[in-house]
């Protein structure tokens, strides 16, 4: 990618950069500890968030796993993951890369950066369970960083059995 | 490994019928590979992908049937090829893209090459190789490209999606859904073109028939799935019948939504939320199609290798693939109707929250099939217990029975030998 053709100013900011990446490593901490009722507040309330195979982002196919397109939706899936869907528990580890910055615009600056979710059942061995590239924007509101999209297209298009919390 | 899981002792099925299946039905290797044999490489017709996923001359698509690996690929003269996915020279699985398009099949080992109806057309140095005046090797003098092409299967495609089948003699597809399975299938393939959305793909680590088993289960829905008893998408107390074919190998499940809320059917039932609403209802944006005629779901279970659905206004098919006897991948296709408008569209997607691996509704059935499988390992001499409405077997007025698997069974012990 040709950095210098995007948005990019020279020399970002690097208190603004730092705060993305606290952003990211908040973000991965409260999916990871089981605090769902916390995540949708990384969004914003008009946001979008998708959980998409990579065949299908890729082939310009719609369906993606999860396809949220508001705050209210997410609400409504921390409600899914506490009371309605039935699973075995899990634990799950995000292990998240250094974030790529490709544009700052006034609709926000668009990160990406790779990411592996280990999924560790009960007395069970550790093992890979999703692993992608997050391509998301991000937006200042009410003073603090959050997500407006979130995708999180995903190279392991199959699943081991179910996916139930936030990737 | 169990020892009991490889007994060659004769399968204990209770004298009652087939309303007891024992376990080790689901986890025996060597019932497997008869499975194989008998359901998905003879007798049978399986479903093999959407004519959407290859419209055009050279498209082609890689898939499975049963556990052998197939090519659907579409010849310039419209029609579908279906080909098993090994080349005719020394095995190798030539075929390492998805989908894509050709103009010839190309294995890369030796370069041996067929066209898109599998004869095979191109043998480097099939009349050897000249040097120093002599020609050096070549195939033998009776050697025949005709001899050598890639296995090619009986295809049928019907409405919108193509089928195969490895064994020739197998009856036409129509006659093989028979006519009470027919008339379902074409309300929702009744011709019109279809789009793809997408798909969706998931490994259960359960056997392949436990999936048959769940969508001819319609005890389950409005007791394991919340969403489905809360707002009335399936429950007990819903306009429902069962139907089933001739044989009781194919099913469908159909029903009428009502509105949900507290009644007899939710009496215990902790899975019901009496008070859950939704903070964005979009999900549930239900909005009635002329073609429905009425129900507001239909699950068909064709036998073996698919599912149909229809539940509101999302459509999939969901190809079960086996894996062994402990697993199945299972493959969902999303679609729609190319008339579909740009609102129901978003709609259809917008419902698919529910299904697939993730769903609100499907990803509980993935995670008790795979409890049931580690349940049925623990003892293969125990046996499973469908009782509900009965042991007989039959099509019925209601969804409070488990005739639909007792039906399956009954085919499955008369084609098993068991």
């Amino acid at each position: 990618m040709n950095a210098s053709a995007n948005n990019l100013p020279s020399r970002l900011d690097p208190f603004l950069r730092a705060e993305i990446e606290d952003l990211y490593a908040r973000y991965s901490a409260c999916v990871d500890s089981g605090h769902y009722e916390a995540w949708p507040g990384f969004f914003t309330e008009a946001c979008t968030y998708k959980v998409i195979p990579r065949e299908n982002h890729e082939r310009g196919l719609p369906l993606a796993t999860l396809a949220f397109e508001s705050r209210a939706m997410l609400e409504d899936r921390v409600y899914g993951i506490t009371q309605t869907l039935f699973h075995q528990p899990y634990y799950q580890r995000h292990s998240v890369s250094g974030i790529l910055i490709t544009e700052v615009t006034s609709s926000g600056i668009a990160v990406e950066a790779n990411y592996l979710v280990i999924r560790t059942r009960s007395k069970a061995l550790s093992e890979v369970f999703n692993t992608g590239r997050y391509i998301d924007r991000v937006v200042r509101e009410d003073g603090s960083l959050r997500f407006a999209e979130k995708c999180c297209v995903f190279d392991s298009e199959m699943i081991p059995n179910s996916i139930i919390y936030p990737i | 490994m169990n020892d009991r899981t490889h007994s060659t002792a004769p399968l204990e099925w209770h004298p009652g019928g087939p309303s007891r299946v024992p376990y080790r039905t689901y986890v025996d290797p060597a019932l497997h590979a008869i499975e194989l044999e008998r359901f998905f490489n003879h007798d049978h017709w399986a479903y093999v992908c959407l004519s959407c996923e290859i419209p055009n001359a050279g498209d082609f698509k890689r898939t499975w049937i049963g556990e052998r690996q197939v090519i659907a690929v579409r010849d310039i003269d419209g029609t579908v090829s279906v080909l098993e996915n090994h080349c005719a020279h020394r095995g190798a699985q030539f075929c390492q893209k998805d989908h894509g398009n050709a103009t010839e099949l190309v294995c890369p080992y030796h370069q041996w090459s067929y066209d898109l109806k599998g004869n095979l057309q191109g043998v480097p140095f099939l009349r050897g190789v000249k040097s120093n005046g002599r020609i050096n090797g070549g195939m033998p003098g009776d050697f025949r490209k005709s001899d050598h092409g890639l296995t090619r299967l009986k295809v049928e495609e019907w409405n919108g999606v193509v089928f195969g089948s490895f064994d020739t003699a197998v009856a036409p597809l129509r006659d093989y859904l028979g006519p009470e399975i027919t008339p379902w299938y074409e309300r929702i393939f009744d011709g019109r073109s279809l789009t793809l959305l997408g798909y969706n793909r998931q490994r259960i680590p359960g056997n392949w028939k436990l999936m048959q088993e769940n969508i001819k289960d319609p005890y389950h829905p409005g007791l394991l799935h919340t969403w489905f008893v809360t707002f009335g998408l399936w429950r007990a107390d819903q306009k429902s019948s069962l139907v089933m074919d001739a044989h009781g190998r194919h099913a469908v499940m159909i029903s009428s939504k009502n509105e949900g809320g507290k009644g007899d059917v939710t009496q215990g039932v902790t899975s019901f939320k009496e008070n859950m609403t939704l903070k964005d209802a979009r999900v549930l944006d239900v909005v009635p199609e002329p073609w429905w005629k009425g129900p507001t779901v239909t699950m068909l279970t064709l036998f073996p290798s698919v599912i149909i659905q229809q539940q509101v206004n999302s459509l999939s098919t969901r190809h079960i693939v086996p894996v062994g006897p402990d697993a199945f991948d299972f493959h969902w296709t999303h679609f729609g109707y190319a008339e579909d408008t740009p609102e129901m569209t978003r709609r259809r997607l917008r419902q698919a929250n529910l299904f697939g691996p993730a769903g609100y509704v499907s990803a509980d059935d993935g995670e008790v099939i795979e409890m049931q499988q580690a349940g049925f390992r623990q003892h293969p001499d125990y046996q499973t217990v469908s009782e509900l409405g009965g042991r007989d077997i039959g099509s019925t007025d209601h969804n409070v029975s488990e005739t639909l698997i007792r039906g399956m069974y009954g085919y499955y012990r008369k084609v098993m030998g068991v």
